[in-house]
């Protein structure tokens, strides 16, 4: 999210841009630029394109996340002026208190456990739908549909599936697998996989989507190319299609990192906010909400919504210096090129 | 497309893609090999089987999910749908989720798209430093900000209204909006903007005549994000909305579900009735939002 000004992708874009931040927009360097008209009348335009959105974003976001790190030094119970002022208490009890630690563990584990289980699976499904067969597009809304659903519908549906009198355990009982039954949500040895398992089946769809999406920016003579020069299908996707693919493979893996690291809804609802910690999936954003706002801790509940942030931050920083480097402006922003 | 020459894979399934591809004499597609497609039925099987347990256990009755939790409806009882969709619990939270998804909608597109086309197409001090501003919104998930969000929108007044959930979410839809529809925006050739000046066509008529018809595609994929992102959304209706009047679909599934706990047929039923809008308007729009993420990322 840093400099994203045009002069660091010459190939971008047709239009304007050179005038780094130098102020007025003055005499363009390229003579095909056309004169601009400056002065009063353009900005005014500028300040009421840009105006209303600047408001809204200012007020609802920026403004509420800097009065987290504010609130977050106070004991506060949300009514009045917080004025028991503790310092950084708050985090000292955060950084020091077991339950989130857990929280953390667990956060961490859904992070990596997201990105090892959707993202292979999700590469080869791209790849399966890539190909041109009957019923493509079918197959492509249908692979979509957990995506669409909302957290609460999917957390409910599953909750009665796996309950130990559930769907799924008579149906292994059915099949002969009745060993297999097991509690799937309150088991704390196999809860944490049950919620890894809906996290695939809920996501997969839209990393699906996006790969398909980058796929489909591949030129097809590339691979035309390659075939002729003998190589085999998966030769072809190794050598050409995955490299090529990258960059949107590191966008989708940012997004579910950050995803993963602030899960709430379905832990919330399928385990509730007593359950997960005691199940094991509790993640920092429920233990936010059980011992910030459910507890009538508001000072607290801030704070640990900042550390949450800064833990964010920081991951996103070393992702975006270390991996996104690469891509001028990321895939989303429209860097394969 | 020299077919012909190929060196020939080691396994039908590996054909080669410029080979596989290929359309027939009559421009009807090829079938291809079995193999792609019993894998995608199984995982489509996957990826619906729950849907279906949701939707077909509403037509069963508690009875029959007691004794058989994974069997078939016998009979098939409509009884459960007929009360979820004739009670008006069900209706007040449709509405109240289509205002909230459609005003936050239409306030992201608008606000979206007038931003990003300052952004795109004006040169002026700070442009770098705005765009990097909302697209630094992208590390502010609303979770972070949700407590103080809470007192924010208490302090305004707008506990219970749907109001309070539809500026927020505005406000949090704004940096995607603006990192999908810049690069759209800035796609529009220079030429078109020239020649529609040389015309006598100010800026903003050329943003009303050109610029808003070729961004369509962005201004729908990034719509349609905003109104399942709000349709979907769970989190900020939660600290927002504690009245049952205004509840949105997903807290009123949630209520529905602890307030019935024992009558899990008419769950069933109403969690899939809950779904359905969303699915309906996301078949609607699929190729859309395919096509929009294909568009974005491809720049």
């Amino acid at each position: 999210m840093t400099s994203t000004r045009a002069s660091s992708h010459p190939d971008g874009s047709p239009v304007d841009l050179p005038v780094g931040e130098g102020g007025t927009p003055a005499v363009s360097p390229s003579p095909r630029r056309r004169r601009r008209r400056t002065g009063w009348g353009e900005r005014l335009e500028i300040a009421v394109l840009t105006g209303p959105a600047l408001l809204v974003f200012l007020s609802f976001v920026i403004f509420p996340v800097l009065m987290a790190a504010y609130y977050g030094f106070f004991s506060w119970e949300g009514y009045g002026p917080p004025t028991d002022f503790v310092g950084l208490k708050n985090y000292e009890t955060i950084l020091t208190d077991p339950l989130f630690h857990d929280a953390l563990r667990h956060n961490a584990f859904i992070v990596v456990f997201s990105l090892v289980l959707q993202g292979p699976a999700a590469v080869l499904i791209a790849l399966l739908l890539n190909r041109r067969m009957r019923g493509q597009s079918i197959i492509r809304v249908l692979i979509f549909v957990p995506y669409v659903i909302s957290e609460v519908v999917v957390g409910t549906g599953w909750s009665l599936i796996l309950q130990s009198t559930g769907a799924l355990n008579d149906l292994l009982e059915q099949i002969g697998l009745g060993g297999l039954a097991r509690d799937w949500i309150s088991d704390p040895d196999i809860a944490i996989w049950t919620l890894m398992g809906i996290i695939t089946w809920k996501y997969i769809g839209f990393a699906v989507i996006l790969f398909l999406a980058g796929l489909q920016g591949i030129p097809q003579e590339l691979n035309e190319a390659a075939a002729i020069d003998g190589a085999s299908y998966w030769q072809v996707q190794r050598r050409i299609t995955l490299p090529l693919l990258a960059p949107t493979l590191r966008i989708w893996a940012f997004l579910s990192i950050i995803g993963a690291l602030q899960l709430f809804d379905l832990v919330y609802i399928i385990w509730g906010q007593y359950v997960a910690s005691t199940a094991g999936t509790s993640t920092m954003a429920t233990y936010m909400v059980s011992f910030g706002r459910n507890a009538g801790s508001y000072g607290y509940g801030n704070a640990v919504a900042v550390v949450l942030f800064l833990i964010s931050l920081v991951v996103a920083l070393v992702y975006q210096r270390f991996v996104l480097r690469r891509d001028t402006e990321g895939a989303i922003t429209g860097g394969v090129r | 497309m020299a077919a012909t020459t190929v060196a020939v894979p080691p396994l039908s399934s590996d054909r080669p893609t410029g080979q596989g591809q290929r359309k027939g004499p009559k421009g009807e597609l090829r079938w291809g090999s079995p193999g792609v497609y019993v894998v995608a039925v199984l995982l489509i099987l996957v990826m619906l089987a729950p849907v279906a347990y949701v939707i077909i256990g509403g037509f069963r009755t508690n009875a029959q999910i007691t004794t058989d939790p994974s069997g078939w409806p016998d009979p098939w009882q409509v009884g459960n749908y007929v009360d979820v969709l004739t009670g008006n619990v069900f209706w007040r939270q449709v509405i109240n989720s289509a205002i909230a998804a459609g005003a936050t909608t239409i306030g992201v597109v608008v606000l979206g798209l007038m931003a990003s086309f300052a952004i795109a197409r004006y040169n002026f001090l700070g442009r770098g430093a705005l765009y990097s501003l909302f697209a630094a919104g992208l590390m502010f998930p609303m979770t972070v900000a949700i407590t103080p969000l809470y007192i924010l929108v208490r302090t305004l007044g707008l506990m219970n209204d749907l109001s309070g959930v539809i500026l927020p979410q505005i406000g949090f839809a704004l940096p995607t909006t603006i990192i999908i529809l810049v690069p759209f925006l800035r796609a529009i050739p220079s030429e078109l903007q020239e020649a529609a000046e040389i015309d006598g066509c100010s800026r903003l008529g050329f943003f009303w005549r050109m610029v808003l018809p070729l961004s369509m595609p962005g201004v729908i994929t990034v719509g349609i994000l905003a109104f399942i992102g709000s349709w979907n959304s769970y989190l900020l209706p939660l600290f927002i909305l504690n009245d049952a009047d205004s509840f949105t679909l997903p807290l009123g599934v949630q209520a529905f579900s602890s307030e019935y706990s024992v009558d899990t047929a008419k769950v069933l039923a109403f969690t899939s009735l809950a779904m359905l809008p969303a699915l309906v308007f996301f078949s609607l729009f699929e190729r859309r939002i395919v096509g929009g993420l294909t568009g974005a990322v491809k720049g």
